[in-house]
């Protein structure tokens, strides 16, 4: 078993994902893969890639589907989901080699691959399923916030950023300090009234979703009904004729 | 808790040196054309991310451009020459050198042009470089060059350009900044996509907007939309005339827009069985009259008049004359386009078109936007305010790909313009160098061609009435596609659709070369393969191939590829140059004009060669003036690259607008600079010149843009750039059908023309479905490609296909239910055409009479590289083997084109099909299937990829920065937090150096 910190990070690191505006285009899950190929837990490997079951380690993954409600309608979903980087993390404290680890500095829940056995007993424990196996390496990898991107002075500064949110065409999402009430994402995430994903679970998940606006389909008031301005199509333009003709 | 282990010994990297390098350049993934940094490390692509300063994406990049690593790393890569050996279609090549496979072309192509340069005939896909591809074709003297538009689009430009001067997707888009309500028309998502999704994040979360989406499927954009709208597929000309109709009789309209800005007040000849009927009565001068409400007839170019829109007027002849505005409004008062009797066929309840309408109206007449921005008009007369209707629109192929889009689509602009809605603040914005001229012109080249003689014009144009056709005496088409002719009169992007059925048949020309350039026209760039395959390799009685021979270029072992007797390989967009130029499709935005160039960013590691450089070594052996000096040496030694930089296709007027002149400053003109690609690649590989806010809205009518544009070399001349709620151009070709005039189409075309050329918005159904048993076809069938594949022609990606490599059949819930359909059955889709076996996949968000399914996933054993039991080829399928390129016969025989009858394009979204579950025992794969494609000469793909396991950066040792927080593209929190510019993703306004916005 391995701890989480001792003293609980005062700074969680995390994303905000805003469910109104994702359209489900995959923009995040792939350049995640592409920075991830090179990146701290490199390679993201693929099996079968050109054949029959193509599959590979990808650390962000879009589940899109259908929500029917009688009174609101259908909406179709598309909701993105990685690592949550939770501050109660099963993940780690299920961990029998200390591999999987939780940042002191950031909260930012990684694994060792030196020390990772390939138990995938930390896969058992995730309540969200955000951890990736790679079958080739025998080790567990996983959403690494891009820890090697966001501090990296190699990089220019508006680079650095996790590759999920700078490359997200639609702004669905936001990345900063989640244990700063101040920060923007925290207002953002109270103006929005963001929320954790399966709470029940009690992993205290840093990540947040903003949950979809109520559509705007036409509301009583919201927009006068139109009036004819004569009975018939003939009625129509002899008004214009008087209208615009006898003066 | 229990105390656990704390085994802390690694500290993660944070500061590795990601690599050696970073490389601007253009993706080239789709058409959307997103400025890219490329990290490079040990000349090996290290990531791939989005560039913040450029005009289209401003730092984002979609899931294609993301996986341009896996594009460059694909085991597809054609690798050398091939020349056929085996039968066609078989796949099977031997390889060649350079010399002999250019020496062949060369040979097969001279002799054509020696003989009859039309028996050429040149098709390029989804080719960026038209402009250059399109005056090769002129400069060798066939008039058979065209593109992928034919297949795609044209129906949106041609309607835009014969009606606002402009379009949607390349020539405009919404005013995203401003805009309080967008209505986006059917399936959208595969054009201008990143620029779409970053203006869906700002009005979404600027919360002041409403978003509507019409379109069958609820999915992609349609899921965030505030307002979904399912119609019926091919039915929204209904919807929108519907609307004009709620307008009109509310009298929500914007008079003086129409006064000014169209030629609503222009006065039509009323004289049934006249030559002129229909017509604009004219001055001696030939301009246009307009009356006065006191009945005073004057020229439109009158500044001072105040046109009457209604009326009835007595010309100097003594014949009678009504401003256009009445002939419209009285069309569409008609109850038949009233809600009430439109709901049925669209779907759509009449209570929501109504209140759509009334919404519409309400913000555009009780929202009006003012900017106090004062500007000129091309007449001189001063306006303090720039006034915004802050509706706007945009469509594409979901409009486009039916036989009635032209209509519909020309049905949306009359729309805007009744609304006064075009390039006004909160609008549709144009982006240059649009506007021009409704049609913008030239017209087509090549009524006459002749052996060893270039064309005296691009071979692709617009007609401006039947003496711009391209038949011969008695009628008949010239081209190989029909396009230009009596049957589809403006066919502007040609009918790529219609070539190999027609050179196969001989119909009406027989040509001897076929050359293709990144078209899959043997797959899923054609509607019917399995016929369209037949016509590739069907034979004469003497053994020789109907289509004698066969050039193909692609990167890619496509499906095409196994057709072609000799395969040119291409490089990758990541190893070659390239120019998106203000001559064809530039990148310019609404804000600004832009063009933009790509630089090789790899070594080539094979022994292939970019197209464009092959098209300009091919000129030189073939003597092409233009490409070929006197003595017969190369004009671009240099290749493509030079032909960017030198070329000139009027005096100081070139391919790129940046950095002209010797010095470097010219801009839009100027002298070729050598220098200047080293510019472009300074900048990060685009140019843009953006627009003052004086000349930012009104460009059909706004001085200070007008005379820009003069400048520019995009207008000819200054003037106001008219707007047509009434085409006369249709008229004309619609005269000629009623036997008018000394062009006269061959009879049996008569009905047709009158019919389809009214020079208003009509609505018609599907043409495919005339005669059509409806209920044994019950359902429609469309197609939609999934946003990480959308509009991509390199259609294998070992990233993108974990995402989808198979495609079902979705159904509604209930529709299935009631045929005892349940999720994964396979089942038989029936056209009146063919059948192809498919799963089902069950859902909601669908309009219960229409199936659906991803576009271009399906593919054949063995094309691409991928292993015969890949899904795409199992479990994938395309619709197009069930869609008919051509309507049923005639009575005589005769077969049109499945095409929309003004513009020929391709009408594939018109399909009917009858579904059924197939036998237990056809259960398991796909069908038609084809035998396996021999994928000759490529590497055997790999069972394992570890990519970027030997690109892990080496630690710097530099101490981690700090990091900051980022929020995206939103304007609620662009606006809430210093440091982020709006719309440029994460782009921080406060870097040293960088201009704030």
């Amino acid at each position: 078993m391995t701890s989480l910190p001792k003293n609980p990070p005062k700074k969680k690191l995390g994303l905000v994902i805003d469910l109104d505006i994702c359209v489900g285009c995959h923009a995040c899950a792939v350049n995640c893969k592409e920075w991830n190929s090179g990146g701290h837990s490199a390679p993201m490997t693929d099996t079968e890639p050109y054949g029959a079951d193509p599959t590979g380690v990808w650390f962000n993954r879009i589940h899109s589907f259908e929500v029917e409600n009688e009174e609101t309608g259908g909406r179709t979903v598309h909701f993105p989901k990685s690592c949550l980087h939770c501050d109660d993390a099963p993940c780690v404290t299920v961990c029998p080699t200390g591999a999987s680890y939780k940042r002191e500095e950031d909260g930012i829940v990684l694994v060792n691959a030196d020390h990772c056995i390939g138990c995938k007993l930390c896969s058992w424990a995730c309540p969200y399923g955000a951890r990736e196996y790679d079958e080739d390496a025998g080790v567990m990898k996983k959403c690494t916030l891009c820890v090697d991107k966001i501090y990296n002075p190699n990089l220019p500064e508006e680079s650095r950023v996790p590759a999920c949110v700078s490359t997200c065409p639609v702004g669905a999402r936001s990345f900063g300090d989640l244990g700063d009430p101040e920060s923007d994402v925290s207002k953002l995430v109270a103006k929005r009234g963001g929320y954790d994903l399966m709470p029940e679970q009690e992993c205290k998940p840093t990540n947040k979703y903003l949950p979809p606006r109520p559509k705007k389909i036409g509301r009583e008031g919201q927009a006068p009904e139109l009036v004819p301005v004569a009975d018939s199509s003939a009625g129509v333009i002899a008004r214009w004729v008087d209208k615009f003709l006898s003066a | 808790m229990t105390e656990g282990i704390v085994l802390r010994d690694e500290r993660a990297d944070t500061s590795p040196i990601v690599s050696d390098e970073v490389k601007y350049t253009t993706c080239y993934m789709c058409a959307c054309r997103c400025g890219i940094k490329v990290h490079l490390k040990d000349n090996k692509i290290r990531y791939i991310e989005g560039n913040p300063d450029h005009p289209v994406n401003k730092g984002v990049l979609c899931a294609k451009g993301s996986a341009g690593i896996m594009q460059q790393n694909s085991p597809a890569k054609l690798q050398k020459p091939l020349l056929r050996v085996g039968e066609r279609g078989e796949g099977k090549f031997k390889e060649i050198e350079w010399e002999e496979a250019l020496g062949l072309a060369a040979g097969w192509l001279m002799d054509v042009r020696a003989d009859d340069p039309s028996k050429l005939a040149f098709f390029t896909g989804r080719d960026q470089s038209q402009s250059f591809t399109g005056w090769w074709a002129k400069q060798y003297g066939t008039r058979n060059f065209a593109a992928h538009g034919g297949f795609c689009s044209v129906n949106m430009a041609a309607a835009g350009l014969y009606s606002i001067g402009g379009s949607f997707w390349e020539f405009g888009e919404p005013d995203w900044d401003l805009t309080k309500y967008f209505l986006m028309f059917g399936v959208a998502e595969d054009h201008d996509s990143n620029p779409i999704k970053i203006g869906l994040g700002k009005l979404k979360t600027r919360e002041d907007a409403k978003f509507v989406s019409v379109n069958p499927v609820r999915s992609g954009y349609s899921a965030i939309a505030d307002e979904w709208v399912g119609i019926t597929p091919g039915t929204d000309g209904l919807f929108v005339m519907a609307i004009i109709h709620e307008l009109l009789n509310a009298e929500k309209i914007d008079w003086e827009y129409l006064k000014r800005y169209t030629n609503a007040s222009w006065l039509v000849i009323q004289a049934e069985g006249e030559a002129d009927n229909g017509l604009f009565a004219r001055d001696a001068t030939g301009t246009a009259l307009i009356a006065t409400p006191s009945g005073k007839l004057l020229p439109n170019s009158d500044r001072k008049a105040d046109p009457a829109l209604v009326g009835t007027y007595t010309l100097p002849s003594g014949r009678t004359a009504v401003p256009a505005f009445q002939l419209m409004a009285a069309r569409y008062l008609d109850e038949k386009y009233s809600p009430d009797a439109v709901a049925d066929k669209t779907g759509i309840k009449a209570a929501t078109i109504r209140r759509i309408a009334a919404e519409i109206a309400e913000v555009a007449f009780e929202q009006e936007i003012t900017l106090d921005i004062p500007w000129t008009d091309w007449a001189g007369r001063r306006q303090e305010k720039m006034i915004g209707r802050p509706v706007s629109m945009h469509a594409m192929r979901g409009i486009s790909a039916h036989s009635n889009g032209f209509h519909t689509c020309r049905a949306i602009h009359l729309l805007q313009m009744i609304l006064g809605s075009i390039d006004v603040p909160g609008g549709f914005r144009h982006k240059p160098p649009y506007p021009k001229p409704c049609p913008p012109g030239p017209t087509p080249a090549g009524k006459e061609t002749q052996a060893n003689t270039p064309l005296d014009g691009m071979p692709l144009g617009f007609p401006k009435g039947p003496a711009d056709l391209l038949v011969d005496d008695a009628g008949n088409p010239k081209r190989i596609d029909k396009a230009y002719s009596w049957e589809y009169p403006l066919s502007a992007h040609g009918l790529m659709h219609s070539v190999i059925h027609n050179a196969w048949a001989g119909d009406p020309q027989e040509i001897d070369v076929l050359f293709m350039y990144m078209a899959n026209m043997g797959w899923n760039s054609s509607m019917n393969v399995p016929d369209t395959i037949r016509y590739l390799t069907d034979k004469n009685p003497d053994g020789s191939y109907k289509i004698p021979k066969i050039i193909y270029s692609d990167a890619y072992s496509s499906e095409t590829v196994a057709y072609a007797d000799l395969v040119l390989p291409d490089t990758t967009y990541l190893e070659r140059w390239d120019c998106i130029s203000l001559l064809d499709r530039p990148i310019s935005s609404a804000h600004g004009a832009a063009d933009a160039i790509r630089q090789p960013i790899v070594t080539l590691d094979r022994d292939v060669r970019p197209f464009q450089d092959v098209l300009l070594e091919l000129g030189v052996m073939l003597n092409l003036p233009g490409i070929a000096a006197e003595d017969g040496s190369a004009l671009y030694p240099g290749g493509y690259a030079e032909y960017m930089v030198r070329h000139e296709r009027t005096p100081d007027i070139g391919p790129l607008g940046g950095w002209r002149g010797e010095d470097g400053t010219g801009q839009g003109r100027g002298t070729p600079n050598m220098k200047q690609l080293d510019a472009y690649i300074a900048n990060g590989c685009f140019w843009e010149k953006k627009f003052t806010p004086e000349q930012s809205y009104y460009k059909f009518a706004n001085k200070s843009y007008l005379d820009e544009a003069v400048r520019m070399g995009w207008l000819a001349m200054p003037g106001q750039v008219m707007m047509e709620i009434y085409s006369e151009t249709l008229q004309k070709f619609r005269l000629a059908a009623q036997g008018f005039g000394e062009l006269q189409p061959p009879d049996h075309l008569r009905p047709r023309i009158d019919t389809f050329f009214d020079p208003m918005p009509i609505w018609y159904s599907a043409l495919e479905e005339e005669g059509l048993p409806q209920d044994d076809f019950p359902l429609h069938a469309v197609t939609q490609r999934p946003m990480h594949m959308y509009h991509s022609w390199g259609g294998q990606n070992a990233w993108l296909r974990q995402i989808t490599a198979r495609n079902p059949l979705f159904i509604h819930a209930e529709t299935a239910a009631a045929k005892g359909i349940a999720d994964g059955d396979w089942l038989w889709v029936t056209s009146p055409h063919g059948r192809v076996k498919a799963q089902a996949k069950l859902m909601q968000g669908v309009n219960p009479h229409t199936v659906w399914t991803w576009n271009a996933i399906g593919k054949r054993k063995g094309a691409w590289n991928l292993k015969e039991d890949a899904p795409e080829a199992t479990k994938g399928f395309l619709l197009n083997h069930i869609i008919s390129q051509l309507l049923p016969a005639r009575e005589d025989g005769y077969r049109y084109s499945n095409s929309d009858p003004v513009t020929g394009q391709a009408a594939w979204y018109d399909l009917r099909v009858k579904i059924e579950k197939c036998a237990a025992d056809e259960y398991e794969e796909t069908e038609p299937m084809l035998p396996p494609q021999d994928h000759f000469g490529l590497p055997e793909p790999t069972e394992l990829l570890r990519y970027g396991a030997d690109l892990k950066g080496e630690a710097s040792g530099l101490a981690p920065v700090a990091m900051k927080d980022w929020i995206g593209n939103r304007e609620e929190n662009a606006g809430q937090k210093s440091g982020i510019r709006p719309g440029h993703g994460n782009k921080l306004t406060d870097v040293p150096g960088k201009e704030k916005e």
